[in-house]
């Protein structure tokens, strides 16, 4: 999809004064100003992001803290997902559950997998983490770990700081546990089942991405102190039908080196918002066309996938779907067509009479074609030869008149 | 994706509307199907919030739970939809026609012909989606093992009378689903991808709705324009005009209408459960009509040749449960053992490989993807010359030139395999390819057992032949030691089948 830039189009050059403002404040400014808060960037978001590495839109968008949901609502395509408060409430209901009692059951399960004994309670340490802010909470977060040192502690919605892209992500996973060796595991309590001893692998595969986010952030510099993070996080889920607990070790060290890279390949953020037109901001309350240039001013690598995880899906899907791009068709459309990017493209290679081109794939195309039209059998055949004699409608095998 | 179907559905993005992938109907549609469309309540593992049922569209059952939190609105949910789809599961156990198999004696050991019984049919059980699917077998793995008062006086929350049993028809069901080619339990999602591409992208396929909007669009409205309104169409109040076809529902259904009407009940309000079933059954109605429309679609098309070869392994699995049920085994385990779980992928590989033949043979769409992909090809016999082999006794061998546009990916000696008008498989190896396009075949198999080929079996000039690289049928790998003979190392012999604990229950278990 190439992006348009709308009216703004030809004001690109960095005005002299932008460059004396510092990141943050260009970034609050892509917000709309200092007084729009800025979004944290949760662990759901940064595995997305990172199984997403190629949409600087995102990548952007994400990193100045705006709230994208936000903006799709004001573009007119809100985003595709919600969430249902049975969920919600059911979710918090087991989180609370298995952290009830000073977190007895949570630790009982974190040593019946690791074959440590478990604690009493009463030596495990709790520490408080109330603070003003994300940055406050971050810091008690990391005092506590190290003051907690040699022994038990269990950690309820820590903080954990992570630079992506040249900003900082704050990520609070569901608890952290510090173990007397020093290690730390990743807890992450969630409501789908395990059932007969198995869950979902897609959604166990999801929360290792998150976890594996979280690990980075507790590897991550600043991490100086003794403690480190275990190669393993639990993920506790309700049991079969019940609301009993069960958990499972999920083993992380490949994915943390997958999402490192991932997220190592994310341009920064202020290299992104440098390209932008000045005075350009995400505010969702600006007028909807001067918002969609600026979102369209980014360029964006839309696929299926999107659908489930950003909230920009159904714009950029339109702008994929009106420009005619084949990875609106999904990524395994994509494989075999070369350099060919659109619909019409590929239509036209593969027609019979199509422009000769030295595009490789054009050859395999005109095949395929050639076996589909004859296997769809002559009926069809005489149908698209009056079509081709006669006028030149948007039928499938009119791409040629095109 | 293939890049024919990769074509296809750039086509229909173009066109607007769906374009097929198939010329014929590659799964078995009953007669009259059984539509279920369950729908579940969101964070509740397996909790049922509604289901309409039935095998006539005119005259569906609606079921709904009005709290699905309450173990006794829920239990007595599912003993009501145990009325509603034993009578249909069970309905086909009696009309048997009588079969030969080979079995091995236990005592000589000798492989011997026994006579069997086969259900003459077996009653199809239709659902929306994949998801719907994953839905039957979570219900079936909730009910199966739960106790009834009859069959434990003691235990403190029985079930409904019909609702285990249910449990081991769903169960069966949704197992059976997971084998290539069967169609004992479909989800309509999957049955018209199966046949159409639409200009949408595998994953928004999964949207019942878009899909019934790109394939047979309203008048005046592209399939494209359809499904975008299928999909994203939203009245007054915010709530889909169609809404998902689930198990899932929508949440701003949940939280703007749902949740608030469950409160109400909750609260003793009077006519809440009414307003409640009326509710859930809104987003059921559309779902229960789409059903319809896509099965409409299916009978449209002609039945694939192999189709009613693969039924009858479906029939032949239902017969099987009718049996285990009837000798009175436990419900299927929670796990199966190393060995069952082995064969059952074996068995799954091989009906993969026997499906793909079998859809390229009797579909000239299917088998332009095998083509294109050089497993296949079509050729015109140019000559035919007649050979013999050598040894005492000669049988013919003859040499048929061929010319073929296709490339197919051969070497000398490889073996290349095709249908006889009547339905025989004749087999033949590579000679020789004097040049590009001609391809010389030694014929193998297939000409009877005479001096000469029998009629028919040999071509003549002129003819066009279609060969496959690929077995029609292809046989399984290395066969599994039988059950008792398995090595310690993979669980050891199964034990007798023993009848596994239910679920304990506590007061606050949500099933
Ligand atoms: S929906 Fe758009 S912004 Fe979001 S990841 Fe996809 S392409 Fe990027």
């Amino acid at each position: 999809m190439t992006p348009t830039l709308g009216g703004t189009e030809g004001q690109k050059a960095t005005l002299p004064h932008q460059a004396e403002r510092t990141p943050q404040q260009r970034l609050a400014e892509l917000r709309g100003g200092p007084d729009v808060p800025q979004r944290p960037l949760d662990a759901r978001a940064l595995a997305a992001l990172a199984a997403n590495p190629g949409c600087r839109r995102r990548a952007l968008l994400d990193g100045a803290g705006v709230d994208k949901g936000a903006v799709a609502q004001a573009l007119g395509s809100p985003a595709p997902f919600g969430q249902s408060q049975f969920a919600f409430v059911r979710g918090n209901a087991f989180e609370a559950r298995v952290k009830a009692d000073g977190g007895a059951a949570l630790l009982a399960l974190l040593c019946a997998h690791t074959g440590e004994d478990c604690p009493d309670t009463s030596e495990v340490a709790l520490p408080d983490l109330t603070a003003d802010g994300p940055a406050g909470r971050a810091a008690r977060t990391r005092l506590a770990l190290d003051e907690a040192y040699g022994g038990w502690a269990l950690l309820d919605h820590p903080i954990l700081t992570l630079e992506v892209a040249g900003t900082t992500a704050y990520l609070e996973p569901d608890a952290l546990a510090l173990h007397p060796d020093g290690g730390v595991t990743v807890i992450e309590i969630k409501s789908f089942p395990i059932l007969d001893g198995s869950a979902d692998p897609a959604k166990v595969g999801a929360a290792a991405r998150q976890a594996a986010v979280y690990a980075l952030a507790l590897a991550g510099p600043g991490a100086t102190a003794a403690w480190a993070v275990r190669e393993q996080a639990l993920l506790v889920c309700p049991k079969d039908f019940s609301n009993h607990p069960a958990a499972s070790l999920l083993p992380l060290r490949k994915q943390v080196a997958t999402t490192k890279r991932q997220l190592a390949r994310l341009t920064r953020v202020d290299e992104i918002a440098a390209e932008l037109p000045p005075g350009a901001s995400f505010s969702p309350g600006q007028d909807p066309g001067t918002l969609t240039a600026a979102v369209e001013s980014v360029p964006a690598a839309y696929a299926p996938e999107c659908l489930a995880t950003c909230e920009l899906a159904f714009h950029c899907r339109d702008r994929a779907r009106d420009g005619g791009a084949v990875e609106a068709l999904g990524r395994s459309v994509r494989g075999e067509l070369g350099g060919l990017a659109t619909v019409d493209q590929v239509l036209a290679a593969a027609s019979p009479e199509g422009p000769g081109t030295d595009e490789p794939a054009a050859a395999a195309l005109r095949r395929a074609a050639a076996l589909r039209t004859e296997a769809l059998g002559a009926s069809r055949a005489r149908a698209e030869a009056l079509r081709a004699s006669g006028t030149c409608d948007a039928e499938p095998g009119g791409a040629a008149c095109r | 994706m293939s890049l024919i179907s990769a074509l296809a559905r750039m086509e229909a993005a173009a066109s607007g509307r769906a374009e097929p992938v198939a010329t014929v109907r590659h799964r078995h549609l009953a007669e009259r199907p059984l539509v279920l469309v369950p729908l579940t309540t969101a964070g509740e593992t397996g909790a049922p919030l509604g289901a309409m049922v039935g095998t006539d569209r005119g005259a569906p059952q609606v079921f709904t739970v009005a709290q699905p939190r309450d173990r006794d609105l829920r239990f007595a949910f599912l003993g009501r939809l145990a009325e509603a789809l034993l009578p249909h599961l069970e309905s086909c156990q009696d009309e048997v026609e009588t079969i030969e198999r080979k079995e091995t004696d236990p005592e000589s050991g000798k492989r011997v012909t026994v006579e069997a019984e086969l259900c003459a049919d077996a009653p199809q059980l239709l659902v929306p989606t994949a998801p719907g699917v994953d839905f039957v077998r979570l219900l079936g793995r909730s009910m199966r093992f739960r106790r009834t008062a009859e069959e434990d006086p003691g235990t403190p929350y029985p079930a409904p009378p019909r609702v285990p049993l249910l449990g081991r028809w769903l169960t069966h069901y949704a197992e059976r689903s997971r084998v290539p080619g069967s169609s004992l339990l479909l989800p309509l999602t999957g049955l018209l991808t199966r046949h159409w591409a639409t200009g949408q992208s595998h994953l928004e396929d999964q949207h019942l709705g878009t899909l019934l909007a790109w394939i047979a669009p309203p008048d005046g409205e592209s399939g494209a324009e359809a499904a975008r309104r299928a999909e994203l169409e939203r009245d007054g109040t915010g709530q889909l005009v169609r809404p998902p076809a689930g198990p899932a529902t929508d949440p701003a259904f949940d939280n703007r209408l749902l949740a608030p009407a469950v409160a109400r009940y909750d609260a003793g309000v009077p006519g809440a459960a009414e307003e409640l079933r009326e509710l859930i059954a809104s987003q059921l109605r559309p779902t229960w009509e789409a059903m319809w429309q896509g099965v409409d679609l299916l009978r449209a098309l002609p039945e694939g040749a192999h189709v009613p070869d693969r039924w009858r392994r479906d029939r032949q699995s239902y017969t099987h449960h009718r049996d285990r049920l009837r000798a009175g085994e436990p419900p299927q385990p929670r796990r199966d053992d190393a060995v069952t779980a082995a064969r059952k992928l074996a068995m799954r590989e091989q009906r993969q490989a026997e499906l793909e033949a079998q859809e390229a043979l009797d579909d000239p769409l299917v088998m332009a993807v095998r083509r294109l992909a050089g497993e296949a090809f079509t050729a015109a016999v140019t000559d035919v010359e007649m050979a013999y082999s050598e040894g005492k006794r000669p049988t013919p061998r003859p040499l048929v030139t061929l010319r073929t546009e296709d490339t197919p990916l051969l070497a000398e000696g490889d073996k290349v395999h095709r249908q006889l008008p009547e339905g025989a498989q004749q087999r033949a190896e590579l000679v020789a390819e004097p040049e590009p396009g001609v391809l010389v075949l030694r014929l193998l198999s297939g000409m009877g057992r005479g001096k000469e080929p029998a009629q028919g079996t040999v071509p003549e000039p002129g003819d066009l032949l279609c060969w496959t690289l690929f077995e029609h049928s292809p046989r399984g790998g290395p066969g599994l030691p039988e059950p008792e003979e398995t090595p310690w190392t993979h669980g050891g012999p199964p034990g007798e089948q023993t009848a596994e604990d239910p679920d304990p229950l506590t007061p606050e278990d949500v099933l």
